[in-house]
């Protein structure tokens, strides 16, 4: 198994009448509630708690990219990860990634995650999403009905701009380059591993098994309700007669360890209560502008966990309901070893990325969390998949044995 | 009316709705489709031979994936109007159709004689923001879209269905990214593909009417199109929103009829 500590770094001073006041935490709500001192701190311990996941034994750190909101703070996942390739030296970076069809050119992406890899010693594992709706077409309004055909030409361009040892011509529809030249390269040849957020659409299953992807389902929903949608996933791995690696899937999972039950719901509730109505409050018109999703995802019912009609009554739902219904992984190291190992044997994961910074939790109890998983449940779940030794190595990343030693300015 | 289609060299197959005797009109709609028994079809097949076909995307028109950008639609358009052998018709277009009938008549000057735009899309004003109608849950849309907001809803959902049954939803959901997909590649996220610097070229009579409560795109834009367009009447409407020839019906015919 492999555990990747996942930040989305939100914004954690939304006030207590957020939701009656705004209509949607993305989009469009005012930069006014923004403020950049307090916002320096929120970075810097946020980007302290990732150091500190490779610290106490997490395989991997996370980040990832979204724009205009309040739910995670990173229009530019790579600045992020490039200061992490600085205080950190074993995690592999895992940067979920770039939203490569609002590049112009795309090439850049190509560019900042050769230069992640070549500056992190071939720790980066490169994430290609679509995007969500809001992102893609609300913030940076790329016409929905050609997101997609977008994304597709930006994907091979930057595969071929990897792989090209001399330049070359791009003569895209929506890109066209006289001259592609990618410097530097990546450490990792041809091309790091590569990981694509899915959320339901049929097509990616093909382009994940096409390509040797990882399908990574980013979901809030919780691993009961990511049956359906897995199993859809491995029907088409069998369909499709390639391997059955659990590296082949990933889930996102919000997780709460303490020392007991009872005392997860004292430390953690307030926290979790945030994430999911002040972090997820969007407005429905913004979460599927429409033409995003094709239409034979829409045919297969798949809605998106922020699509008008996905039935989901956050306000109203308390910790039992959450814990329960397994939206959350939460309680003693005990309960969430159980839990966990359910997850991974029922969806067939061998990524799972680590929610355990929520909304507005604070420092000491974001680290109290992560080390009892680290010490007390990750230990009994690295062996889940021994006939698959536990790594694949088509979808982990390969670091360099000999990465130059980092010395500090004033010596 | 009756519903015929036809096929085009491109491969698209579009599907036409035909009514009426007279004079050829060609009616070309607007983001949202036809109506069930659209009002305004159904008292222009008073006087005229209306024609309206379906961008593909909409209804059984198929072909939607090869049409990108205003060119292609415009050519599209152009495609069928040849197709349909029609001589020299009134080109009658409302909000996304009259931006697609402005650019054709723009493009084919020669052979547009008589523009008709009602409410057409295609400028943007920044002190006159139209609304972002991507944005717009389907209940809302009636209000937007008619000043009499309840005859609105009762028009939009004549075709019945009830959007608590799955099965129906999920139709609507396809039928509704179907339609706004497309006209996406017109009008997200700004209704602006360049019209503006085109409008110059139209020489055909144009007749342009506003629904004076128009409140998707303000009725000031009237008087901008107006404006730029040379042989060009702006006739505003009482009472009537976005939807003028829907909601007016009778006020749009008589405008025709007196300037044509």
């Amino acid at each position: 198994m492999k555990f990747t500590w996942f930040h989305l770094m939100p914004w954690p001073h939304m006030p207590d009448d957020f939701r009656q006041k705004h209509r949607s935490v993305w989009v469009d709500l005012p930069s006014s509630m923004y403020e950049p001192e307090l916002g320096h701190i929120a970075y810097h311990q946020y980007l302290d708690q990732l150091e500190y996941a490779e610290k106490v034994g997490f395989d991997g750190i996370g980040v990832n990219e979204h724009h205009a909101n309040a739910y995670g703070l990173m229009p530019s996942p790579n600045i992020m990860a490039a200061t992490l390739t600085r205080r950190t030296s074993k995690a592999a970076l895992v940067v979920l990634g770039n939203s490569i069809a609002l590049y112009n050119p795309p090439l850049r992406v190509a560019e900042e995650f050769a230069m992640l890899d070549v500056l992190s010693g071939g720790r980066l594992i490169a994430g290609f999403p679509v995007g969500t709706s809001m992102d893609t077409n609300y913030a940076y309004g790329t016409i929905p009905a050609l997101t997609r055909e977008k994304y597709a030409e930006a994907h091979d361009l930057i595969r071929k701009a990897w792989a090209a040892d001399q330049p070359f011509a791009f003569n895209g529809r929506y890109t066209k380059l006289r001259y592609v030249n990618c410097w530097p390269k990546p450490v990792q040849r041809p091309a790091p591993p590569i990981f694509i957020p899915g959320g339901g659409s049929v097509e990616t299953y093909d382009f994940c098994l096409d390509n040797t992807y990882s399908y990574s389902y980013l979901s809030y929903s919780g691993y009961l309700r990511a049956k359906l949608l897995m199993e859809g996933y491995w029907k088409r791995v069998a369909e499709r007669k390639v391997d059955e690696s659990p590296y082949r899937a990933g889930f996102a999972q919000v997780i709460c360890v303490a020392d007991s039950d009872a005392e997860a719901e004292r430390l953690y509730w307030p926290h979790v209560n945030y994430f999911y109505n002040r972090c997820l409050h969007v407005y429905p018109g913004f979460a599927d502008a429409p033409g995003y999703r094709t239409i034979k995802t829409i045919q297969t019912g798949a809605l998106s966990q922020f699509a008008p009609g996905s039935g989901r009554d956050y306000p109203s739902m308390t910790w039992k309901d959450l814990t329960e219904g397994r939206y959350i992984v939460a309680g003693s190291p005990e309960t969430v070893r159980q839990q966990m190992e359910e997850l991974i044997k029922t969806l067939r994961v061998g990524n799972v990325f680590c929610l355990l910074h929520m909304g507005n939790m604070p420092d000491d109890k974001v680290r109290h969390s992560t080390k009892l998983f680290a010490e007390k449940v990750i230990p009994h779940l690295r062996n889940l998949w021994p006939d698959w030794n536990n790594h694949d190595d088509r979808f982990w990343c390969h670091p360099m044995h000999e990465p130059v030693p980092l010395r500090v300015a004033a010596e | 009316m009756k519903s015929r289609f036809l096929k085009l060299k491109s491969g698209a197959r579009i599907q036409v709705i035909e009514a009426g005797k007279g004079k050829d009109l060609l009616f070309l709609h607007s983001a949202g489709g036809h109506l069930p028994n659209d009002p305004l079809i159904a008292a222009l097949a008073t006087r005229y031979r209306v024609l309206a076909p379906l961008l593909p995307g909409y209804g059984e028109s198929s072909g939607e994936d090869e049409l990108r950008d205003m060119l292609d639609v415009t050519l599209h358009t152009l495609d069928v109007l040849e197709a349909l052998k029609l001589k020299k018709p009134i080109v009658v277009g409302h909000s996304m159709g009259g931006m697609i009938a402005a650019e054709m008549a723009a493009i084919a000057h020669t052979e547009i004689e008589k523009l008709c735009l009602l409410a057409p899309a295609g400028l943007w004003l920044d002190e006159q923001p139209i609304v972002d109608i991507f944005t717009k849950l389907p209940y809302e849309l009636p209000a937007l879209l008619f000043h009499d907001a309840e005859l609105g809803r009762r028009l939009m959902t004549a075709g019945g269905g009830d959007m608590g049954d799955p099965e129906f939803l999920k139709q609507f959901l396809v039928m509704n990214a179907r339609r706004l997909g497309m006209a996406g590649k017109l009008l997200f996220p700004i209704p602006d593909r360049g019209l503006s610097q085109r409008l110059r070229r139209i020489t055909a009579r144009t007749l342009i009417v506003w629904g004076r409560e128009d409140a998707l795109i303000p009725p000031a834009y009237g008087e901008a199109f107006k404006k730029a367009i040379s042989k060009a009447r702006l006739v505003r409407v009482a009472k009537a929103g976005h939807a003028v020839g829907q909601e007016k019906p009778e006020a749009v015919l008589k405008a025709l009829q007196d300037f044509f």
